[in-house]
């Protein structure tokens, strides 16, 4: 190192937005290609969706049967595309909880810390990359989808919305994760605690069944689960058969209830991890 | 001028009767292009300084100025002046030592050309160049350190903070990473270096400030620390327990009445300010007087003997070599 003038940032107290902008892009940068690199992280990208919609098609298809549809035997495929769907844009939470917890075990975010960069940037550009990392996931199980019998059958518009929702959730899912991440004190704890919890609510949705099998008491419970608000939405803006146990809100109004979800879910969750970010790191 | 000024930093973690005070008051004075060593055991309250001086923790009281800046009121002025090599290599280790160190240079706002250039320099400059491409899984503890280490240095920071930058290396790579910052230093550096290492801080610091439990206990120059314990000494192990009495009066005779005796380990002391000579003289007397020896040597006072007669104890992270030396004499 000569003593040639290094070029040094003049350097404002509060960054401006393009700042933050560009900084939470580099920050999505690098959770992708690092993210990438991991093998958990490509078999959960690349593996699971195909296993999971294969499994559900093929492994379920001919064992449950959908109420008005005995005769269609697609119908299955048809019905549980959604869920299948839904189930992984809740799983959104794990990649977000583990990638916090590991950067903050690692010192990675002390480092960041220390750098004149956007602090927001720590958080936003996990939540871009991770969304992106989604959004390519539901890319790949809508072609594996479309591969096995499931179709697109209410036109493009609704369809893309139905997309907008599916991610719309994953953004949501993806602040808990956040939460979950900042607050338990290793990757090892995030990975279960992001996902232990799902299982029981995916299951107890109409992700998976028409959940007019499921017991009486149980069957309100499973149709007001925000999980399968979201599955009844995309059902419905993808045109595919829709079941539901019980003639309420959730039956009416699905698409509405998903959006208000998002906007119960992001307002709680968000403020939450942001807030949980400011005190781990100034610990 | 100064690079870092520091008065009174206090930061307590926790409240009410679990609070514990790992900063207690802290000043410190670092002149630009010098290096100080802040040398103390685990948890005496090196990292929590080190946190408040690059802006990571808020004191609870007292301020700080780091290259001209207050570390509370002008946080992103430091930051863009600074470069901060903690105790653990934070770096990504699924990428490559190429795009760790694009990464840092991206977010310390350098344009992504100019974050490219600086990576390649500092990856020659570091011996990395051949490890560029490979991601760091791949690295050795030794280079993680390295890459951590220039990853700090991206933007020539006027004033370099290194956390425990050799903790958990083999002496080898502890050696390398010495000559790394020897290097930092030549170029005038303002270094502020924490380390358990007593040799460290008196391989590389200018000026050493010993803390202990959150405050300062001693500081000065490596000699003027050893100088409070007082000069050379001469250490004799006689073969047999029963010729002490002969050889004490031997050494005592040459020294005027200055030998300490410990029976138990069959040993001698004697103070000597004519170094070697010394010892030559203190051989050939004892061989005279028929005494056999196990061991001899000139010991010079080491930073663990500071901090012994400071504290009562021994620092923890003494060297192998310093307690072996330690449970020998």
């Amino acid at each position: 190192m000569t003593t040639e003038a290094a070029p040094l940032t003049t350097a404002p107290n509060r960054v401006g937005f393009s700042q933050a902008f560009s900084d939470a892009m580099t920050i999505t940068w690098r959770n992708i290609r690092s993210g990438w690199r991991v093998p958990d992280n490509q078999i959960y990208m690349f593996i699971q969706p195909i296993m999971f919609v294969l499994l559900f098609a093929y492994v379920f298809g001919g064992a449950i049967p959908v109420p008005g549809m005995e005769d269609d035997p697609d119908a299955f495929r048809k019905y549980v595309m959604a869920g299948i769907f839904a189930q992984t844009m809740a799983f959104a939470v794990a990649p977000a909880s583990v990638g916090l917890a590991d950067d903050i075990q690692k010192g990675l975010i002390d480092r960041f810390r220390s750098l004149p960069m956007a602090r927001s940037a720590v958080i936003s550009g996990r939540v871009v990359a991770d969304l992106t990392n989604q959004a390519i996931v539901l890319a790949i199980m809508i072609v594996c989808g479309l591969l096995v019998g499931w179709r697109i059958e209410d036109g493009v518009l609704r369809f893309l919305g139905g997309v907008g929702l599916l991610l719309l959730f994953a953004f949501a899912m993806l602040w808990v994760g956040a939460l979950i991440g900042l607050s338990v004190g290793s990757p090892q704890v995030a990975a279960s605690a992001g996902l232990i919890w799902l299982f029981p609510v995916t299951f107890l949705s109409n992700a998976f069944i028409p959940t007019t099998t499921l017991p009486g008491w149980l069957q309100p419970v499973a149709d007001w689960n925000p999980l399968s608000a979201f599955v009844a939405a995309t059902r419905d803006l993808f045109g595919n058969p829709n079941v539901f146990a019980t003639d309420g809100f959730p039956a009416q109004h699905p698409v509405l209830l998903s959006l208000i979800w998002v906007v119960v879910i992001t307002g709680i969750f968000a403020p939450l991890a942001v807030r949980k970010y400011k005190k781990t790191a100034s610990k | 001028m100064n690079a870092i000024t520091a008065e009174g930093l206090v930061k307590t973690f926790g409240s009410g009767e679990k609070a514990v005070k790992a900063v207690g008051g802290v000043d410190l004075v670092v002149p630009e292009g010098t290096v100080v060593g802040l040398l103390g055991p685990n948890g005496a309250g090196k990292t929590t300084t080190v946190r408040m001086l690059t802006t990571l923790l808020a004191p609870d009281a007292g301020r700080a100025v780091v290259a001209g800046h207050d570390v509370a009121r002008e946080p992103q002025a430091v930051r863009s002046k600074i470069g901060l090599s903690g105790q653990y290599a934070a770096v990504d280790e699924n990428l490559t030592g190429r795009e760790n160190l694009w990464l840092f240079g991206r977010l310390y706002q350098l344009s992504s050309k100019e974050a490219s250039k600086r990576a390649a320099e500092l990856l020659d400059q570091f011996n990395l160049a051949d490890a560029a491409d490979r991601t760091l899984k791949t690295y050795s503890g030794g280079m993680r350190r390295r890459l951590d280490l220039a990853g700090s240095l991206i933007v020539h920071p006027q004033v370099l903070f290194l956390d425990e930058p050799t903790t958990g290396l083999d002496p080898g790579s502890r050696l390398d990473l010495w000559d790394v910052i020897r290097e930092r230093v030549a170029e005038g550096a303002t270094i502020l270096l924490t380390t358990q290492y007593l040799e460290e801080a008196d391989a590389l610091a200018d000026n050493i400030v010993v803390i202990d439990h959150g405050v300062i206990i001693a500081q000065g120059t490596a000699d003027q620390l050893k100088a409070q314990i007082g000069g050379e000494r001469i250490e004799v192990i006689v073969h047999d327990a029963g010729s002490l009495d002969r050889a004490e009066q031997v050494l005592n005779l040459g020294s005027g009445g200055q030998c300490v005796r410990d029976d138990h380990v069959r040993k001698l002391t004697v103070p000597t300010h004519t170094g070697s000579k010394g010892l030559i003289q203190v051989i050939r007397d004892l061989d005279e007087a028929q005494v056999a020896i196990d061991d001899i040597a000139l010991r010079r006072p080491t930073l663990d003997d500071v901090f012994v007669k400071l504290t009562g104890r021994h620092a923890e992270g003494a060297t192998q070599a310093e307690t072996t030396q330690e449970k020998a004499s």
